[in-house]
């Protein structure tokens, strides 16, 4: 199929550009951009005039909810969310039910969303069996299945000693292990951010210690094993200083934040809105100020959607019965829109967009989130100044619930391309 | 970044349409409140001790975590104000069966119910059950919290402030002290914010650093580990119960530990002003938090506190019951 | 705005109420006088007071049995009552200042009942307006007047304990 996408704004970050300008697609692969491969004629033509022509979006945390939670979304349902958010790549964690410590597990949810042909499915594997602390799972074998890392999820490692085995496990082979930092128990049973709103609201917190406890813990033993850690969700100012530092130190450490935690904190629980239910919970106003700064000095190596469905039954509960999560797919590209927007002083734009797509790839190390020429044709184009409101109607996914409910945000995706083929288009 | 939120528990008048919290209500109302249950007082002493403003009004009373002392209190005032009343334990019921706590609450409002008295161990529960009410069109079902969670308790908040008025008069110059669990004190929480929005300079907190929760300050509360040093010269102390799981939560050793240092003896009442006043909300632990000779000396108001409290809690009920002038 | 007019005067109209009153209540030696507060009260402390009957008196608001409580709330400011005497089996003169719709009389009948059964209740008021909603008549009246419904009929007492009785023109919704 040949593809020609004309007069947009193209953007790519890894490959500094940042100009209007054509780009051309054949085969499912950037052609060329600028001037038309010689014999070119275009099969479809999108005019992306006043539109920005991007990597398509790389999420690292999108829960697909399949197999085993169905009643919450489904793959064809939020696979098109995620096109629709302009996601091409996105890497769901293990915490399925069953949770992926099958080879034939991963098999199978690699081959459904090929079948889709909607965005690519990167799967990371249970680094334990059941994700219960105690058996290494087959971590070859999940590899071949297709998994690109392997994660614990929200549960964590109670015997430090298998974490430390898992880790010398997975360097072994080179893996990278993805870890929630999170204490097991301090802040165990809390819900909301430590601190004087949630003593005020009467609301169980989880410390910030809960977090920076578990990083020690975790570069400690990344000093020991030399294995690659990503670190999943960090939240508070204290946890990106920890970061910051084992950078400087050399360790072979990255991390994401989750894209509501760039704008909202603790004070967004109002009236204890379970859809500000999330975990890690919303920090403070100064965590968040930390987040933004460590996005601007590259503490931070990418933002993530951390896409959760939750149906209304499991939020329309008193705060602390309802279940953690928001919505995502189809946020990520505005909510990080509008953090650029707030850095004020200076063209945030490509940076911003750096963290959803080449940024986001490097770390899960996907040959994805750039349009050199030979690079796969995933590709977005979003009018950055629409404003949409965001609503369930709006919304795709099966999951309705963010604390952004009722509001409006700026950048709507006009087209996806996976692949070389069009997979949304307004 | 704020969400735009609406204070639920006031309508668009500014008038009180639910009452969830003492936080964030005008003085204003608090002491039109306490006025009334002034002229409510009376209403005991009567051969028929009723008048009848809610007759013929149902008020349902919804204890998802049981309490039969306020319960009681709260269908006496009720029935003073010659309401019907209909107690649901909720743990006995429907909810067990799986039923969402807001399916329970529809099905209740189908019964034509005027006021829910909800109390619930989950802080939040009633501003949801309110927000329901408001956002399913049943703006004339009213919402009292009797206690959720940590979270709030404001009819005891206000009568404990009733019973401050009765016997010190001016709020603004006096110092109160609560001692105990305030971490997990709804009643502490409450009374914190009422005293704060009635003027009195100095709240203090005293206990273990295990039983304080963060934040305090933030509140407009002084901090006190070191009882004997808490008490010096205070106008009212408000003794807080100690639950058993306190000493299974590893945040005491024992109860006797606790007395030792945090009981309410006479000679630690003797710290304070000599015309000090003893409060509780009730039910009292004696020999854990307090000393019998205190709880039964002169100091002690804590039984003129439960007959305040239904005067309080009627007032309450039939402000939310009225029309508006 | 109100606008003030003396029309009454209100000490001339008391002494002629006191008379009917005390020739009423001839062959009742222990009647029992209950005065509605605010004016009720003013004038029952005074009848009181000139028949001899300060054991007998009593004070009743009756702000918690009125049946505009579902249109209008609480009255913000409601003043204690206080029934000193035994309400079985009394006779009862009940005192308000002014008679208009009937309902405050309906009202504080009812409180009297809920203190016990009494064997008569007689009416007494400074001034009757006329315009009456319930079948209620006074026994005992100083004057008999009409105003039309925007105008107000108020009794005030001063610091000596003179009391005046004034027309006021009413914005505000004035049913009692």
């Amino acid at each position: 199929m040949k593809l020609h996408i004309k007069n947009g704004r193209l953007i790519d970050p890894a490959n500094n550009i940042d100009r209007v300008t054509d780009l051309f697609v054949v085969d499912g692969k950037v052609a060329a951009i600028g001037d038309a491969p010689a014999g070119f004629t275009a099969d479809t033509t999108i005019d992306a005039a006043n539109r920005v022509v991007a990597p398509g979006l790389v999420d690292l945390s999108a829960r697909l909810r399949e197999p085993g939670y169905e009643y919450k979304a489904t793959l064809e349902s939020e696979m098109r969310a995620a096109v629709q958010g302009g996601v091409t790549s996105l890497v769901c964690p293990p915490d399925t039910d069953p949770v992926l410590d099958e080879p034939g597990l991963v098999e199978m949810l690699k081959h459904r969303a090929r079948n889709l042909d909607l965005a690519n499915v990167h799967p990371l594997g249970a680094l334990t069996m059941g994700l219960k602390g105690q058996a290494l799972t087959e971590m070859a074998e999940l590899t071949e299945a297709g998994c690109i890392g392997f994660a614990q999820a929200e549960v964590p490692i109670l015997d430090t000693n298998v974490l430390l085995r898992a880790l010398q496990y997975a360097k072994t082979f080179g893996y990278t292990v993805w870890l929630r930092p999170q204490d097991a128990h301090i802040g165990r049973g809390g819900v909301a951010h430590s601190g004087p709103l949630a003593s005020r609201l009467g609301l169980s917190g989880v410390p910030v210690m809960a977090e920076t406890i578990a990083l020690h813990t975790i570069f400690e033993l990344v000093r020991s094993t030399g294995a690659r850690v990503h670190l999943c969700r960090l939240s508070s100012a204290a946890g990106l200083e920890l970061v910051r530092a084992a950078k400087k130190e050399g360790l072979p450490v990255t991390c994401d934040v989750g894209v509501h935690h760039l704008h909202m904190t603790d004070a967004d629980i109002g009236f204890f809105d379970s859809n500000a239910r999330l975990t890690p919970p919303l920090r403070s106003g100064r965590d968040r100020d930390a987040i933004s700064a460590a996005l601007l000095d590259g503490t931070i190596d990418a933002v993530c959607s951390d896409h959760t469905p939750v149906d209304d039954d499991e939020k329309l509960l008193p705060f602390a019965e309802a279940s953690p999560g928001a919505t995502g797919l189809e946020l990520l590209l505005s909510l990080t829109l509008k953090w650029a927007e707030e850095q004020r002083g200076q063209d945030a734009l490509p940076r911003a967009l750096a963290m959803i797509t080449s940024n986001a790839a490097r770390t899960a190390g996907l040959p994805a989130g750039q349009l050199g020429v030979g690079a796969q044709a995933d590709i977005v184009v979003f009018d950055p100044a629409t404003r949409w409101k965001v609503e369930g109607a709006a919304l795709a996914s099966q999951g309705k619930h963010t604390p952004f409910l009722g509001f409006e945000v700026s950048g709507q995706v006009q087209a996806t391309v996976v692949g070389g083929r069009i997979a949304f288009q307004r | 970044m704020p969400i735009l939120h609406n204070n639920p528990q006031l309508n668009k008048n500014g008038e009180l349409q639910h009452l969830l919290t003492i936080e964030g209500l005008p003085k204003a109302i608090i002491n039109h409140i306490l006025d009334t249950a002034q002229s409510f007082v009376g209403i005991s002493d009567r051969e028929v001790k009723k008048v009848p403003l809610m007759r013929g009004k149902s008020v349902f009373n919804l204890f998802f975590e049981n309490s039969t002392r306020t319960r009681t209190t709260f269908e006496i005032a009720s029935k003073r104000l010659s309401a019907d009343v209909i107690n649901l334990n909720i743990q006995a019921s429907s909810t067990t069966k799986g039923e969402s706590l807001l399916d329970t609450i529809d099905n209740l409002a189908a019964m034509h119910a005027d006021m829910f008295v909800v109390r619930h161990a989950q802080s939040g529960a009633p501003y949801l059950i309110a927000k329901h009410l408001n956002d399913s069109g049943q703006k004339d079902i009213h919402v009292v919290n009797a206690g959720d969670g940590r979270h709030a308790h404001p009819t005891q908040g206000l009568l404990d402030m009733y019973t401050i008025r009765h016997y010190k008069q001016d709020f603004t110059n006096l110092r109160v002290a609560i001692v105990g669990d305030i971490l997990h004190s709804r009643v502490a929480r409450s009374d914190i914010h009422a005293l704060t929005t009635l003027g009195v300079p100095e709240v203090r907190a005293i206990g273990p650093q295990t039983l304080l929760p963060g934040g305090l300050e933030h509140m407009g509360v002084r901090v006190f580990n070191d009882m004997d040093e808490g008490l010096k010269d205070v106008d009212v102390i408000i003794m807080l119960r100690l639950q058993n799981e306190r000493m299974s939560g590893a945040l005491l050793p024992s109860a006797q530990e606790y007395f030792k240092s945090y009981g309410l003896t006479p000679e630690r009442l003797a710290l304070a002003k000599p015309d000090a006043i003893v409060m509780h909300p009730g039910p009292m632990n004696r020999g854990v938090e307090i000393d019998s000779a205190v709880a039964d000396g002169k100091q002690a108001v804590i039984l003129p506190q439960v007959t305040f409290g239904i005067a309080v809690r009627m007032a309450v009920m039939s402000i939310l019951a009225g029309g508006r002038a | 705005m109100p606008t003030t007019k003396q029309d009454f005067d209100a000490e001339a109209l008391y002494r002629a109420l006191l008379e009917q009153v005390r020739a009423g209540l001839a062959d009742v030696p222990d009647a029992a006088i209950v005065g509605i507060h605010s004016g009720g009260a003013w004038l029952a402390e005074r009848l009181a007071g000139d028949l001899d009957l300060q054991s007998r008196l009593g004070f009743i608001d009756v702000s918690f049995y009125r049946d505009d409580y579902a249109r209008k709330g609480l009255h913000p400011d409601v003043k204690p009552t206080h029934i000193g005497f035994n309400v079985d089996g009394a006779t009862i003169l009940l005192v308000d200042d002014v008679l208009y719709t009937g309902r405050t009389t309906r009202a504080a009948i009812n409180v009297l009942f809920d203190y016990g059964r009494p064997a008569c209740i007689k009416l007494a008021a400074l001034a009757d307006r006329g315009g009456r909603e319930l079948p209620v008549a006074p026994d005992f009246v100083g004057v008999t007047t009409t105003l039309e419904g925007a105008q107000l009929l108020s009794l005030a007492r001063d610091a000596s304990g003179q009391l005046s009785l004034t027309i006021e023109e009413d914005n505000a919704d004035s049913a009692q």
